[in-house]
């Protein structure tokens, strides 16, 4: 890293000549004067970050985005996307190539503290479960000793399977496939007792590939945690702020019922919590230097956390996720934003 | 004698089969045997491709209405006939054309009030029916998606029309006529109009960033412009290759082994992960054109031993003969060696165009979202995911149209310059014994 600082400042200069943006200062600085955020999402996973037929779009950590966007600029079309590969999606942060990424990224202690990177929360909890045919009756993942489990290959998953086995002195037999979609048909062909990958996949695949989803099971353990947020270059503790706040003022919306339908109407709330979340009462915003009306904005567009869960994942869409861990404290879950005050 | 004279009035055609098929009573099982499980596949295949496929209509059945399927039925038959009628040569020439041309004119009537009522825009529950086919309807829903990716929708006439004139360019310039120095020109200007329609920013259109190019164009313009700019580039790294001079030779290898000896992905991963790391914090470069010049890079140093093959199959009296005529050395590669040596590697050069066309499609590890990642993502639709298998079928008829098209061009100019050099050495050979041995240093 330290030579490509180097040689990153050699080629300052030629980077001022050749014309390309080049930051003003900070990065909220910089995205300010581009009047816009560019956003590194996955090229395709359902329900997060995926284009529909017309290109546009759609998902959980597509809509994280458009909230920091309509923050930031009262816009939430102003944002645009970059795809990203997995491989690619570190250096195009550290690189400057996306100011956030929002790309179903797992936090862990390396990532956070080795990449130059720093996550900002966490928006969606998942964690590696397994699936198998009802007709095994397995209602345990301890009783798959000795098991064939369908993994698709080069991902946590295969790591955390070993280990997992390993850890409960059970043996099994992987059958590691490259890619998704012939992982999953080997595993409806027969090919293997198990499949396993994170738990909000296992769920939609039981709804949309099964044959009869009846017939599947999803066993009840978890075998690692993957918290799920987005994540900014290390250097801008405001935009660093801003990003966490926002996602925190999404959870806190849904805590005091606040919609995207009833934003206007709850400005003139009683309850101090909502007029500090929705700028009525001022101070926040200018603590993060942004407007006061900066978490209403968020709202509006694309709603508190549990609308934007409802509408990409939750059960009216085909991946038919239940809330689970991603409920409210209040619920039953682990969803839980600091008070904004 | 009677039998002798049946056998000849016989067509040949089934004289052929007589004594191809069923010489004898092993060989004739077998044939039946074979043809019988062809017949079967073929219709196990028309029945998941056509038969009960979903294409689009929401019947009662989801299908391609039961009333309606003898026209699939007979069209197939006519197009069997028609087979077998080339194949055992019952017509031939113009005939044969005519045969054909009746055919299609058939197929057409019969087919056309079924096509005509096909509705495209299923829903994908039609395609859950248990007895359900291949499920068309997706590609229906998904083909603007696969073809032009995110580019914006309400625009995507542009990437559609950039593709036509991109399409027709490549066909303009397959066409002897065409092979003059004007054609650099003619590329040049349709470049541009290309580029301008892709980019817009003018003229009313809105500017459309390459992060948004994709699909077809996208593939088209990785594959052609790469080949088309590493070709000069492979036969100056061929000719340095070969060169005299120590530097410039150790550079050409240098720079061929290098390439040569990493995968095109390596290069691509550089191009876009590690290129990055390098430059300046907030300065990127366009990711589209590191593809670009990835890919050409990459294309170069295989053509250029493509060509060097080429230049080695050169029989030494046509070095020595073009020095003997006081040619300087651009003179003697271009009027003497490069037109020999290139079209005697004709193969191996659409061998490289064809793979470096497919070889584009790695371009998914670096996200840009060409032809096959914009089929992926398609088949990511939680809609559609059970789908996938109907997508890359369609996928996979579109790089084959190209990559055929291209195969049956390269052999049709191998024919047609071998037919020239024919001409041309009969022609030399009645100039020199008409003109006689002072006429030759004309």
């Amino acid at each position: 890293m330290k030579h490509s600082k180097l040689i990153a400042a050699a080629l300052a200069a030629v980077g001022a000549m050749s014309g390309s943006t080049a930051f003003a200062g900070a990065d909220l600085d910089a995205i300010k004067a581009r009047g816009n955020l560019i956003c590194g999402v996955n090229t395709g996973l359902a329900g997060f970050s995926i284009p529909d037929s017309q290109g546009e779009w759609t998902g959980l950590d597509v809509d994280v985005c458009r909230a920091v966007a309509a923050a930031i600029f009262g816009d939430a079309n102003a944002v645009s996307f970059v795809p990203l590969s997995a491989q690619q999606r570190f250096t195009a942060l550290q690189s400057g190539e996306v100011d956030i990424l929002s790309r179903n990224t797992t936090w862990t202690l390396t990532r956070d503290v080795s990449l130059g990177i720093v996550f900002t929360g966490v928006t969606y909890y998942d964690g590696q479960g397994f699936m198998v045919p009802a007709e095994l009756g397995v209602s345990s993942a301890r009783e798959l000793d000795g098991a064939t489990v369908c993994v698709q290959s080069g991902t946590t998953t295969e790591l955390n399977l070993a280990d997992w086995f390993r850890g409960q002195g059970m043996t099994f037999e992987p059958v590691v496939i490259e890619s998704f979609d012939e992982s999953k048909t080997a595993f409806f062909n027969g090919r293997c007792d198990v499949y396993t990958t994170d738990a909000s996949g296992l769920a939609s695949i039981r709804a949309i590939d099964a044959p009869n989803p009846d017939d599947y099971v999803i066993l009840p353990e978890l075998i690692s945690k993957e918290p799920l947020g987005p994540a900014v270059r290390q250097g801008d503790p405001q935009f660093f702020n801003i990003v966490k706040w926002v996602v925190f003022a999404l959870i806190e919306a849904e805590e005091y019922g606040v919609t995207s339908q009833n934003v206007d109407e709850m400005k003139g709330s009683d309850n101090p919590n909502i007029q500090r979340l929705l700028g009525t009462a001022p101070g926040m915003g200018e603590l993060l230097g942004l407007p006061d009306d900066w978490a209403a904005r968020a709202i509006a567009a694309v709603g508190n956390y549990g609308e934007i869960f409802d509408r990409n994942v939750g059960p009216g869409t085909p991946l038919n996720l239940q809330r689970g861990l991603n409920a409210l404290w209040k619920d039953g879950g682990i969803m839980y934003a600091p008070p904004i005050r | 004698m009677a039998s002798q004279g049946n056998q000849q009035q016989l067509p040949s055609g089934i004289l052929w089969l007589r004594e191809n098929l069923f010489p004898n009573w092993w060989n004739a099982l077998l044939t039946v045997v074979v043809v019988w499980l062809l017949v079967e596949l073929v219709w196990r295949l028309a029945d998941w491709v056509i038969l009960d496929a979903v294409w689009g209509a929401v019947d009662p059945e989801g299908l391609v209405p039961y009333d309606e399927q003898w026209r699939l039925l007979l069209s197939a038959a006519v197009v069997v006939g028609l087979v077998i009628v080339t194949m055992v040569r019952l017509a031939r020439g113009s005939a044969l054309a005519a045969v054909w041309a009746v055919g299609a004119v058939f197929i057409a009537v019969i087919m056309w009030d079924m096509v005509a009522s096909i509705e495209t825009n299923a829903s994908p529950e039609a395609c859950r029916a248990p007895e359900a086919g291949a499920c068309w309807a997706v590609i229906g829903d998904k083909y603007r998606f696969i073809l032009f990716g995110r580019y914006p929708f309400d625009e995507q006439w542009r990437p559609l029309l950039a593709m036509v004139i991109f399409i027709g360019l490549i066909v303009f310039s397959c066409l002897k006529l065409a092979w003059k120095p004007w054609l650099a020109l003619v590329w040049a200007g349709g470049l541009v109009v290309c580029a301008g329609l892709m980019y817009g920013g003018f003229w009313g259109m809105r500017f459309v960033n390459t992060e948004l190019w994709g699909g077809l164009p996208l593939t088209l313009i990785l594959s052609v412009v790469s080949c088309v700019l590493a070709f000069p580039l492979a036969i100056a790294l061929a000719l340095g290759r070969r060169s005299d001079m120590p530097i410039v030779r150790a550079i050409c290898v240098g720079f061929i082994e290098l390439i040569r000896g990493v995968p095109l992905i390596t290069v691509l991963f550089m191009a876009s992960v590690m290129l990055p790391l390098f430059l300046p914090s907030g300065v990127t470069i366009d990711k589209v054109l590191r593809a670009l010049v990835g890919i050409t890079l990459f294309a170069a140093a295989y053509l250029a031993e493509v060509v060097r093959g080429g230049l080695q199959a050169m029989p030494r009296g046509q070095y020595e003969a073009a020095d003997a005529l006081g040619l300087t050395y651009w003179q003697k590669m271009a009027t003497v060696i490069l037109p020999q040596a290139l079209r005697s590697v004709i193969p191996p050069l659409v061998n490289s165009f064809i793979s470096t066309f497919k070889d584009t499609s790695l371009v998914v590890i670096i996200s840009l979202t060409d032809l096959l990642l914009a089929a992926k993502v398609s088949t990511a639709d939680p809609l559609w995911r059970p789908y996938f298998v109907e997508i890359y079928v369609f996928v996979a008829v579109i790089y084959f149209i190209f990559c055929f098209s291209m195969s049956r061009y390269s052999q049709w100019l191998e024919r047609d310059l071998a037919r020239g050099q024919r001409r041309d050495a009969r022609q030399k050979v009645a100039v020199m014994a008409r003109s006689g041995p002072e006429g030759g240093g004309a």
